[in-house]
């Protein structure tokens, strides 16, 4: 049994305020905002709703607590939590669910308020033996070794890795929601403060408060609702470790898994692909996701970057919003890759609409490059 | 299988370290494994327990850097038994840990909260 190309679409997008909000409110308030907002984007009600999903790191039990909040019983949930990609899998196990009848609206939710209560007491790390006595700032620690040692193999730069971090912030000048709005230059990255070499906090995503939700339903049903359908085309999901010390190879992600798994069933390939919303966590990420999804050979994404090659005006619109470096990182961020990639789908990005974007893929990744889900959104003339 | 009531794949770790050891398991047909397991990944089946030469190589290395602390390494070493582990290079400078270094296992003793651990050198050292 496989889920089916263009079964179900999005037809509700939209964050919780986002940046940094007031005290006391919690991760629930802005999970509940973000719901009503996507369901009003979707012209749905509360009382459509019928399947629920929703992951945060300080809601344990995530489904739980927000039917709670918003007083629905739901007849399909799921609180799946892999970290930044749980919601392309909520995507996933939410198409299963409508295809075969169990819930016919989804809700997908998630909020955090880590920059008001702080990261570590929005996510605070597990003890793990083999791991913590060293001290590794988790999960930069990790990330920065994957970057290390993508540098040591194929010659990547501290200067490639800063391009990633300026062409978002470029995009970020075009989104009004986005968290940064003073420009950056390369030499500001490499010589912002060090924090785990050779990552400077620049080459990492931001710490706001944030959220958001997106409804899905049926193709059949969404047709007949108020905004223009953003199909799933196609869905990948991967697992490759769960701690750094575990990972097979620091260069190669389970993108390289989820990605065909995505494109086999989206029946495309990168070719096709008119933008990419990929999970930028810190600067090395993007590099390694363009390898491994196949949109250049293993080891060359570092020039591939180069010269604002994914900036606007490049040849490949890549984090449009600004991504989690400029735009905003509650913390599991790839709820709103996934809004993004939505939004261009759909043709709503203003200034930085990316023209006659048919296709977009969100890339969403979890823990330490630990999950890795590709969904593949399209509008009605890809189908 | 052993008895997680009688001890723990953790436990005999620790047992080997304050020996002076650096423990790792192997399965049935002889692949290493760590870190250790009650079970072996894969098949389900049992483990045995061997200690490492304790030479291996840096596979990446990072310097983190904590306020008002020295810049501090932290490495994944690939042991010459084919396991990797995290670990820290000590007595050198930590940004010039570098990837391909050979190092040599020593035990740190930890403190009243931490149980002791593994540590690496330079191998070149005296």
């Amino acid at each position: 049994m496989r889920l089916k190309r263009g079964s179900v679409a999005v037809v509700g997008a939209a964050e919780s305020d986002l940046g940094l909000v007031a005290p006391h409110t919690s991760p629930l308030d802005l999970m509940a905002q973000g719901t009503i907002r996507a369901l009003e984007d979707a012209g749905l009600k509360l009382s459509d709703v019928d399947g629920l999903f929703a992951a945060a790191t300080q809601v344990r039990m995530g489904p739980m607590a927000l039917a709670e909040y918003l007083r629905i019983k739901p007849r399909f949930f799921d609180g799946t939590i892999i970290g930044g990609s749980s919601f392309m899998t909520h995507v996933a196990h939410a198409q299963a669910a409508i295809e075969h009848g169990l819930c016919e609206v989804a809700v997908i939710a998630y909020g955090s308020t880590q920059r008001s209560v702080s990261r570590a007491a929005a996510s605070p790390r597990e003890y793990n033996y083999y791991e913590s006595p060293y001290r590794p700032i988790l999960p930069i620690s990790a990330y920065a070794m994957a970057a290390a040692r993508h540098m040591h193999q194929f010659g990547t730069t501290r200067e490639q890795l800063a391009e990633v971090a300026v062409a978002a912030r470029k995009w970020a000048l075009m989104n009004p929601k986005a968290w940064e709005k003073e420009p950056l230059t390369i030499e500001q990255v490499l010589n912002a403060r060090m924090v785990s070499y050779p990552f400077t906090v620049r080459d990492c995503c931001l710490v706001v408060d944030g959220g958001g939700a997106i409804v899905l339903t049926s193709a059949a049903r969404a047709k007949s609702l108020k905004k223009k359908p953003a199909y799933v085309l196609g869905v990948g999901e991967a697992l490759s470790h769960a701690t750094i010390s575990n990972m097979p190879d620091l260069t190669v992600t389970a993108a390289a898994e989820s990605g065909p798994k995505a494109f086999a069933m989206a029946k495309l390939e990168p070719a096709d692909v008119d933008m990419l919303s990929l999970y930028d966590a810190f600067t090395i990420t993007p590099i390694l996701f363009l390898e491994d999804l196949g949109f250049c050979p293993k080891g060359e994404a570092g020039r591939f970057v180069s010269d604002g090659a994914i900036a606007p005006g490049g040849k490949l619109p890549v984090n449009t919003s600004g991504g989690g470096l400029s735009y905003c990182h509650p913390g599991m961020y790839g709820l709103l890759v996934m809004i993004e990639a939505i939004r261009q789908v759909r043709g709503e990005c203003g200034e930085r609409q990316v023209p006659d974007c048919k296709v977009a893929l969100a890339h969403g990744n979890g823990g330490v490059l630990s999950s890795q889900c590709t969904v593949i959104f399209g509008s009605e003339d890809a189908l | 299988m052993q008895s997680l009531a009688e001890a723990s794949p953790l436990g005999t770790y620790l047992e080997h370290l304050k020996k002076g050891e650096l423990a790792y398991q192997v399965t049935g047909d002889g692949k290493p494994v760590f870190f250790p397991r009650a079970v072996a990944p894969v098949t389900g089946g049992k483990l045995d327990w061997r200690v490492s030469k304790g030479l291996g190589t840096v596979y990446s290395t990072t310097v983190v850097y904590y306020k008002g602390e020295a810049p501090l390494n932290v490495s994944l070493i690939d042991m010459d038994e084919g396991f990797r582990l995290m670990s820290r290079v000590e007595d050198i400078d930590a940004m010039n840990v570098k990837i391909g270094m050979r190092v040599k296992f020593r035990v740190h003793p930890g403190d009243e909260k931490q149980p002791p651990y593994p540590v690496f050198t330079p191998e070149a050292a005296k």
